[in-house]
């Protein structure tokens, strides 16, 4: 019974990680029609941020733990969010007009210039991620452990989507968003500012991805420039799973995603893991590709 | 207060408009006609900033508007309702007409003009909460041309507002073009293929053929020229 409760813990606490990385797919993808894989890197940027600035930080302000966990966290958001709009910019701008292969493809650019200009830059070896979050068990007893490191990334997750659901769903911005994935051209005639809404839609994005780096980092402390290939291509599984273009699907492909990795981890075998989540994948592009909540879109002629 | 100067507009090599020259005067309810794939539709698109002008020049208000991005155009006073309706199926008809009023701050006054809206056409009143996707053909032209009226334009470009659309709907529809443009003195540029309709309305009148302006005249001329009467009048 205990152990379940540690697999069910453990899967909510990584599903949730997951689950902030795949609302960045999603609504990029609603956005623009195409898979930013280049998502996956500004996660892992957003770790490496976490790793160079955390140190300072702590100095800076002292004792209080929790406060320079939550700036450091607010300064990868921050950082990333730029980052995501200056590839937005440079790299996927220009192309707005093409195909989406072209779009797709240079994702995939960007994707291997961040993971290479990374082990440039930050040297290819594993580096350890500070202690941002104390490292306890909030609850310990027979076969049950459960860190505050799990209990801070569901708690953060969690205020995280409900911050961006307040966005989307009751902000004149996030309306304009709605309508921008609905008609870009139907929007630009309300006066909306295509530009500007992509923009915005790549800043909550790349905040979401760098927030869940250092969730991911501060449990899963070893920390490299690769690191963000496994996550990215899990949250992206769950991103399908979900429905993509659909923010309800993304945080339940998540939790889904992330249940399943531990159970199968925890019940089987750590070797199926990535096995059974790419199983999935496979699965439901072939059975329901529209994803659990997404709805079928006929190609608009 | 629109002024177009020798349009060319291409698509791809498809060449569609050749050179039209047209004007509407502020308070005017001008109308264009024409068959299917004149250039109507495309007209209206590079007055509005969404199709792409290859040469030639659109002067709003005094100033030269041509290839501007559309919310520029937008802000300028040039509120669209574009062909298809483009209604957002995904927003409720709250958020539509919200959008409509996007680059305005005036809050109170927009809830104003959405109550003014609802008096106009109240069956909109009843959708409010619903996804504009649930609505009727009817119901989601008024919401599109209730969406262009919200950002309070000075120029109001309507197309194929009788577009399936049922005919009882129709006359409302043209009566209540009318009662804006009178009431809130707002000028209409009318796209229709319902040319009998479209005269009906009109102060004067253009009629569109391939890609160029064929004939003009003051509306109700237009409506008694014999060629115009054949081909279009279905007399």
């Amino acid at each position: 019974m205990n152990q379940l409760l540690q697999q069910i813990i453990n899967g909510i606490s990584l599903g949730s990680i997951y689950a902030l990385i795949a609302l960045g797919y999603t609504m990029i993808y609603g956005i623009l029609r195409f898979i930013n894989f280049a998502h996956g890197d500004v996660f892992m940027i957003g770790a490496f941020v976490g790793f160079y600035s955390a140190p300072h930080i702590s100095k800076l302000v002292g004792g209080s733990i929790i406060f320079s966990g939550i700036l450091v966290m607010l300064l990868a958001m921050l950082i990333c969010s730029l980052l995501g709009v200056t590839i937005e910019k440079f790299a996927y701008k220009p192309l707005r007009s093409r195909p989406k292969l072209t779009v797709l493809i240079t994702a995939i650019g960007v994707s291997l210039f961040l993971e290479y200009g990374g082990q440039l830059i930050f040297g290819p070896d594993p580096k350890l991620f500070p202690t941002i979050v104390p490292s306890m068990a909030v609850v310990d007893t027979q076969n049950l452990v459960i860190g505050s490191n799990s209990i801070v990334a569901i708690v953060t997750a969690a205020i995280l989507m409900l911050i961006l659901r307040f966005i989307v769903f009751n902000t004149k911005m996030g309306a304009a968003m709605r309508a921008v994935s609905y008609n870009h051209q139907a929007a630009a005639l309300m006066g909306i500012n295509i530009n500007s809404i992509i923009s915005f839609t790549f800043v909550l994005g790349s905040s979401l991805a760098a927030a869940a780096a250092i969730l991911y980092s501060s449990v899963y402390p070893s920390i490299n420039p690769l690191m963000g290939i496994f996550p990215g291509l899990k949250a992206f599984i769950a991103a399908v799973l979900g429905g993509i273009g659909n923010i309800y699907g993304a945080a339940l492909g998540g939790l889904i995603i992330g249940l399943t990795e531990t159970f199968v981890t925890g019940y089987l075998s750590p070797t199926y893991r990535d096995a059974i989540s790419f199983g999935i994948l496979i699965l439901i592009l072939l059975f329901k590709p529209s994803g659990i909540m997404g709805k079928f879109e006929a190609e608009k002629v | 207060m629109l002024e177009i100067r020798n349009l060319h507009v291409h698509y791809g090599a498809v060449k569609a408009l050749k050179g039209i020259s047209l004007a509407v005067g502020s308070g005017q309810i001008v109308a264009l006609i024409g068959a299917n794939g004149a250039g109507k539709s495309t007209s209206l698109r590079a007055i509005s900033g969404i199709a792409d002008v290859s040469s030639g020049e659109i002067i709003f208000d005094g100033i030269d508007i041509t290839n501007k991005p559309p919310h520029v155009i937008v802000f300028a006073g040039i509120s669209h309702a574009p062909e298809g309706r483009m209604i957002f199926a995904n927003l409720t008809t709250r958020e539509n007409l919200e959008m409509g009023a996007y680059l305005r701050k005036d809050k109170g006054e927009i809830r104003k003009d959405i109550e003014y809206l609802f008096s106009i056409f109240p069956k909109l009143k009843e959708r409010i909460n619903q996804p504009g996707g649930k609505l009727s053909g009817g119901e989601q032209q008024m919401l599109a041309i209730g969406r262009a009226l919200l950002a309070r334009p000075k120029l109001l470009l309507l197309d194929e507002p009788s577009l399936g659309i049922a005919p009882i709907l129709v006359k409302t529809i043209f009566q209540k073009i009318v009662e804006i443009n009178k009431e809130l003195q707002t000028t209409i540029l009318l796209v229709e293929q319902n040319a009998h309709m479209a005269l009906s309305i009109a102060d004067y009148g253009y009629v569109m053929e391939t890609g160029e302006i064929r004939l003009h005249a003051p509306a109700s001329e237009l409506a008694q020229n014999e060629e115009v009467k054949k081909a279009y009048l279905g007399m």
